[in-house]
């Protein structure tokens, strides 16, 4: 697919690296020159702007965290006079009190263009309509995408979240052929279309879905192109970061996060120790172009694994892999970061077992002991003991070759398991330190 | 002809853990469900309810409905004399036209002795045994 801005898209490994130096040495200069409080904090850790000589420097930098965003609140982080502002967002404070983010003329530029070029990624543009159906308001997702298209030539129908009958009339009415929203609500969508008699592969012109703001699987991505019969493209960003956004390309194969507006790293969320490309690890960002306030080193939370290799679309830009769990959902087991995803993942691959499980974790003398309870399908219930324990080992086996650390597996009746999402009840940690 | 001798049992899945046989049993008690005999596999953690039951379709629906997890499995039920030697008669048939037993249990009550068992080739089995003169429950008592 043709990119947005071929230069920048195409740029050589090397020329891309340079010039993401050349941002961060401005950004460290004009952040310790304005933030007061990175300014403190690199102090903290004995560090100027001086200290910042290469690339790889920038891991002296000082971490920041949701917390300071909470502890600062509105408005303590920022830099920016009020004047330079633009605009505002706010998280729903759900876990703790609400972040405000703001935005200079310059920031809702970068914004847009990370948009513009992820969404030209997925063969959008001119002669493109665009249904937003992200909330609009102070949550990020619908403003954001609603630039991003602008900018990229589409048509954009701002229908924000609710009232899905009118959205899918409007859906056929205006010719819609893309859709942004949560996975979710996408498939809500294509059962409300049913049962108005719609079918959304036969009767509407829909065929990209930009796709996130929740976890979403890949077997949830198949379920969604098969049945809706369009293309769906995992969108990557969060209020926090309150800028550039990130969508798969065309390949369908990990988001390109633009390397000349996000540095990323992939730290051990343990020590904040950098991890090499491939490593699984919590995500940290760098918002190079940033004004408003500093976003460096951020550690988003969010655990994914760096894709440096060439992508077959030719752009240079390395990838992110579908976000994988919450750091705050890590367990550590004998040493071993283990996210209640991956064992979700592995119980998927196993038909013998239902999707449903629980993990234990105990300690016995000075070992750490896991246990992940499955409940045995219906297909695979076989009266035989040793069938029965087969499928154990079958489990057993998979969970350790996944999680690189060995797990119990017991067996459970069905219906005995949590079925709510929520963290909670999933992991039982009986260790008491 | 052999099928009208191979009985359905009812297999459930169950926890080992207390109270679980008496989920179970209340379940078909309160379905009016009578149990002629069974037993229990045990592994880890876990094991594995087998009875033959008077109405196996309702036992399974009834149970299915409260969530459990349960299975059909092909059975027969021959009857034993029930005196010394009576289990050697049977299990020589099986041992020696090479029929292998899976599981098996057995009670002893009123109308005789009857053992039960899953085997690999059950209509082989059910043939080999009226061949020789075996007697073997009907699958018609299990509605």
């Amino acid at each position: 697919m043709g990119c947005w801005n071929p230069k920048v898209e195409g740029m050589p490994p090397e020329e891309l690296r340079k010039a993401q130096y050349t941002l961060a040495k401005a950004l460290i200069t004009r952040v310790y020159e304005r933030s007061e409080f990175y300014r403190q904090r690199m102090k903290e850790q004995g560090i100027r702007p001086d200290d910042i000589r290469s690339l790889d420097d920038i891991q002296k930098l000082p971490f920041m965290y949701k917390q300071d965003l909470r502890d600062n609140y509105p408005d303590g982080l920022f830099y920016a006079s009020k004047d330079e502002l633009v605009r505002y967002h706010v998280s729903s404070g759900t876990t703790g009190k609400p972040t405000v983010v703001g935005y200079t003329r310059n920031d809702i530029e970068t914004w847009s263009e990370s948009l513009a070029r992820a969404f030209a990624s997925c063969g959008l543009g001119r002669g493109d309509v665009l249904q937003v159906s992200y909330g609009y308001g102070l949550f990020t997702g619908g403003l954001g995408a609603h630039y991003g298209a602008e900018r990229v030539g589409a048509t954009v129908l701002p229908t924000s979240v609710g009232n899905t009958e009118r959205q899918i009339e409007l859906m056929q009415d205006l010719h819609t052929t893309a859709i942004a929203c949560t996975p979710s609500y996408l498939l809500h969508m294509g059962e409300v279309a049913e049962r108005m008699g719609v079918s959304i592969r036969d009767d509407t012109d829909l065929r990209v879905g930009i796709l996130g703001a929740e976890p979403w699987s890949e077997q949830m991505r198949n379920r969604i192109e098969n049945w809706l019969g369009i293309r769906a493209y995992d969108i990557y960003g969060t209020s926090e970061l309150s800028g550039p956004m990130f969508t798969e390309c065309s390949e369908q194969q990990g988001i390109h996060i633009w390397s000349d507006l996000a540095l990323t790293e992939i730290v051990d969320p343990e020590t904040g120790e950098v991890l090499p490309p491939g490593e699984r690890g919590e995500l940290v960002v760098t918002i190079l172009q940033k004004e408003a306030f500093p976003v460096i080193r951020y550690r988003v939370g969010d655990i994914t694994v760096m894709d440096e290799s060439p992508c077959a679309c030719g752009r240079t830009h390395p990838r992110i892999r579908r976000i994988q769990g919450r750091v705050d959902d890590m367990l550590i087991v004998r040493g071993i970061n283990v996210f209640p995803s991956q064992v979700e993942h592995a119980l998927l691959e196993i038909p013998e077992v239902g999707r449903h499980f629980q993990i234990v974790v105990d300690r016995k003398g000075a070992l750490d002991t896991m246990l992940v309870r499955v409940e045995v399908s219906e297909e695979a219930f076989s009266d035989k003991i040793t069938d029965l324990m087969m499928i154990r080992k079958t489990v057993e086996h998979r969970l350790r070759s996944t999680l690189n650390v060995g797990a119990g597996v017991e067996l459970v009746e069905p219906g005995s398991l949590p079925r709510f999402e929520g963290k909670s009840k999933k992991v039982v940690d009986r260790r008491s330190l | 002809m052999e099928k009208s001798y191979i009985i359905k049992q009812i297999s459930i899945f169950s926890e080992n853990r207390p109270g679980r046989l008496a989920a179970i049993a209340g379940a078909l008690r309160d379905a009016k469900i009578n149990i002629f005999a069974f037993s229990i596999a045990e592994a880890n953690g876990f094991g594995v309810v087998r009875a033959l039951v008077d109405r196996p379709e309702d036992a399974h629906r009834t149970l299915t409905d409260l969530g459990f997890r349960v299975s059909f499995t092909e059975v027969i039920g021959i009857k034993m004399r029930d005196e010394p030697g009576g289990l050697s008669d049977i299990a020589s048939i099986l041992g020696d036209t090479g029929i292998n037993i899976e599981y098996a249990y057995a009670y002893s009550g009123k109308g005789g002795a009857i053992l039960i068992v899953r085997v690999d080739q059950v209509e082989g089995a059910v043939r080999q045994i009226l061949d020789r003169g075996g007697e073997l429950l009907k699958a018609s008592l299990f509605r």
